[in-house]
């Protein structure tokens, strides 16, 4: 079985991103980049689905200018075997992206295609499902759990209440949630190796896809601000303080 | 202009996430209909008959619909929905499951999570866990949206009286099925939908110490909640997660014990009316956003905490 993981660089978690002065986008200048976290638990899953004999293949693709090479190159040193880049300019919105990568999903057939819930820079949890609407492959989306049987997979979910255990039939779409594995750390010879796995590129033409834009980002600004409060002294205080001042106890 | 709002239900009743959907929509400036989608939803159609404000309730009753599978109620509501200018559904997990499939569907964007609706095609949207929020202006002929509830009050429950019309169209997609799931049972009020939540971090040291957080909980009505932290060192049930990537609570008041505060974590809730912050680290990051913290050992002030309310 062939399984197809999707993966996004956008700025590293641990980035506090804030608006320009101007309010015009976001300022990412200087900022370190990384491959989305969500994604990395995809492409995890996928190399453990290899390593135990499920899936036979796995690619790594990436929609993106050049500097997302770097992300494909990590998950090829977290163990899949080649990757693709469908090159893009500026800021692709989640449909555009689904489009793409049901251009992929044609050349390449896979069996099961795993991507990360949502990405930390737009948030907008969209593509899997998108993808799942265009190809007509059923989706199992914020995993916990995947597991092949046959040709289905029984996804358990992530939902309000607490957790949901569907069977798709296969070919089938996973979106991963945080606490389906806990990526490895990529080893120094993996990460050598890597360099020489290979990598086509493609461009969207090349997919018989147009880059469109539904959306239009009139502006940004920061969310307005918190002001830090007081230290209470005791507990006696805190009571206090929430009865007569806040009001919030009774 | 129309808005078709779809309705979040267990079947049975119709969930409040509904009611703020509804709100949203009002602030569009259409004419809004509900549909419920489910299998034997009647009590949830009813009630949507009766919020204030709703033209008409769609109700799609059949066993296809039961639980909410997005493969079939996508079909469903792309269908119902090339009759109307606007598709709205709270930002629910089976919203967030089921819309982006229906934008696709309809060759639309989805716009996910809408804080605000500034005119009929232009929307507030928090990006980068909430350190942004960004303005966008869509295109399309026909929106597709989820609505961030706590941005939205909820709309009356009561005082409306809707014709409520019968949907024939059954899509099953026949590719996905339901095998089980595993429910949290609580009395306690629902995380989203609460007044109060107190919320216990990694300072909780296990799963059995957030029993010192039951007895609070008790006595303010409170939900409990949990960070990202905790949910991951298995303490809790990922269900009780507050976050970006968990749910977005904003109660009148927050109180969370042995949190850190992690820019994730405040993502989820820092639009609560009043926050209170127990840590005994005082350079903890959750102090800068808290109005009253109380620097203290959390085993200490918890149960003196309990006592004295």
């Amino acid at each position: 079985m062939k399984v197809l993981v999707a993966v996004k660089r956008v700025v590293d978690y641990n980035v506090k991103v804030r608006a320009k002065a101007d309010g015009s986008d976001v300022d990412l200048n200087n900022v370190k980049m990384a491959i989305n976290p969500f994604c990395e638990i995809a492409v995890e899953e996928a190399v453990r689905l290899k390593e135990a004999g499920t899936a036979t293949e796995v690619v790594a693709v990436s929609i993106g200018d050049k500097a997302c090479q770097e992300q494909i190159r990590t998950a090829l040193a977290l163990g899949a075997d080649r990757g693709i880049q469908v090159e893009t300019e500026g800021a692709v919105e989640p449909l555009v992206v689904a489009k793409l990568l049901k251009g992929v999903i044609e050349k390449e057939e896979p069996q099961l295609v795993i991507l990360g819930k949502q990405s930390i820079d737009g948030d907008n949890n969209q593509t899997g499902q998108m993808l799942g609407a265009l190809t007509g492959m059923p989706q199992g989306t914020f995993a916990s759990e995947v597991v092949i049987d046959g040709d289905k997979v029984n996804v358990t979910r992530e939902v309000d209440g607490g957790l949901q255990t569907v069977a798709l039939t296969l070919p089938a779409i996973v979106t991963t949630d945080l606490r389906l594995n806990e990526p490895r750390y990529a080893s120094l010879p993996n990460i050598m190796k890597a360099k020489k796995k290979p990598l086509d590129v493609f461009t969207p033409g090349d997919l018989g896809v147009e880059v469109t834009s539904h959306l239009t980002q009139v502006s940004v600004e920061p969310p307005a601000e918190r002001q830090a409060g007081i230290k209470v002294e005791d507990v006696d205080q805190l009571i206090d303080k929430l009865k007569n001042e806040a009001k919030v106890i009774s | 202009m129309s808005t078709l709002v779809i309705a979040e239900h267990d079947n049975g009743s119709l969930k409040g996430a509904t009611l703020n959907a509804v709100t949203a929509a009002q602030a569009m400036g259409a004419d809004i209909d509900i549909l419920v989608a489910g299998a034997g939803c009647d009590g949830a159609a009813q009630a949507a008959a009766a919020v204030a404000g709703v033209n008409k309730v769609l109700v799609a009753d059949n066993a296809v619909y039961e639980h909410q599978l997005a493969e079939n109620v996508s079909l469903l509501v792309a269908e119902l929905g090339a009759g109307y200018d606007n598709i709205i559904a709270p930002a629910t997990a089976n919203a967030k499951n089921t819309m982006p499939r229906v934008a696709a569907l309809l060759d639309v964007a989805q716009i996910s999570e809408i804080t605000s609706v500034e005119s009929a095609d232009t929307f507030k949207r928090p990006i980068y866990a909430g350190n942004v929020i960004a303005t966008v202006k869509s295109a399309d002929a026909k929106k597709v949206i989820t609505v961030r509830t706590t941005a939205f009050d909820a709309a009356a429950a009561e005082g409306g009286s809707a014709a409520v019309e019968a949907v024939d169209a059954v899509h099953d997609a026949g590719i996905s099925s339901f095998v089980g799931e595993e429910v949290a049972v609580s009395d306690r009020p629902e995380l989203t939908s609460a007044a109060v939540v107190i919320s216990g971090g990694r300072g909780m040291q296990n799963g059995e110490n957030f029993k010192l957080l039951e007895g609070i909980a008790d006595k303010l009505g409170a939900a409990i909640g949990a960070s990202r932290a905790a949910v991951d060192a298995g303490f809790v049930p990922n269900d009780m997660q507050v976050g970006q990537t968990g749910k977005i609570v904003a109660p009148d008041l927050y109180i969370a014990v042995g949190i850190s505060g992690a820019i994730q974590h405040l993502a989820g809730m820092k639009d609560s009316k009043v926050i209170v912050a127990i840590n005994k680290d005082e350079d903890a990051p959750i102090f800068q956003v808290a109005d009253y913290g109380l620097v203290a050992d959390l085993f200490d002030a918890l149960p003196e905490f309990e006592g004295k309310l």
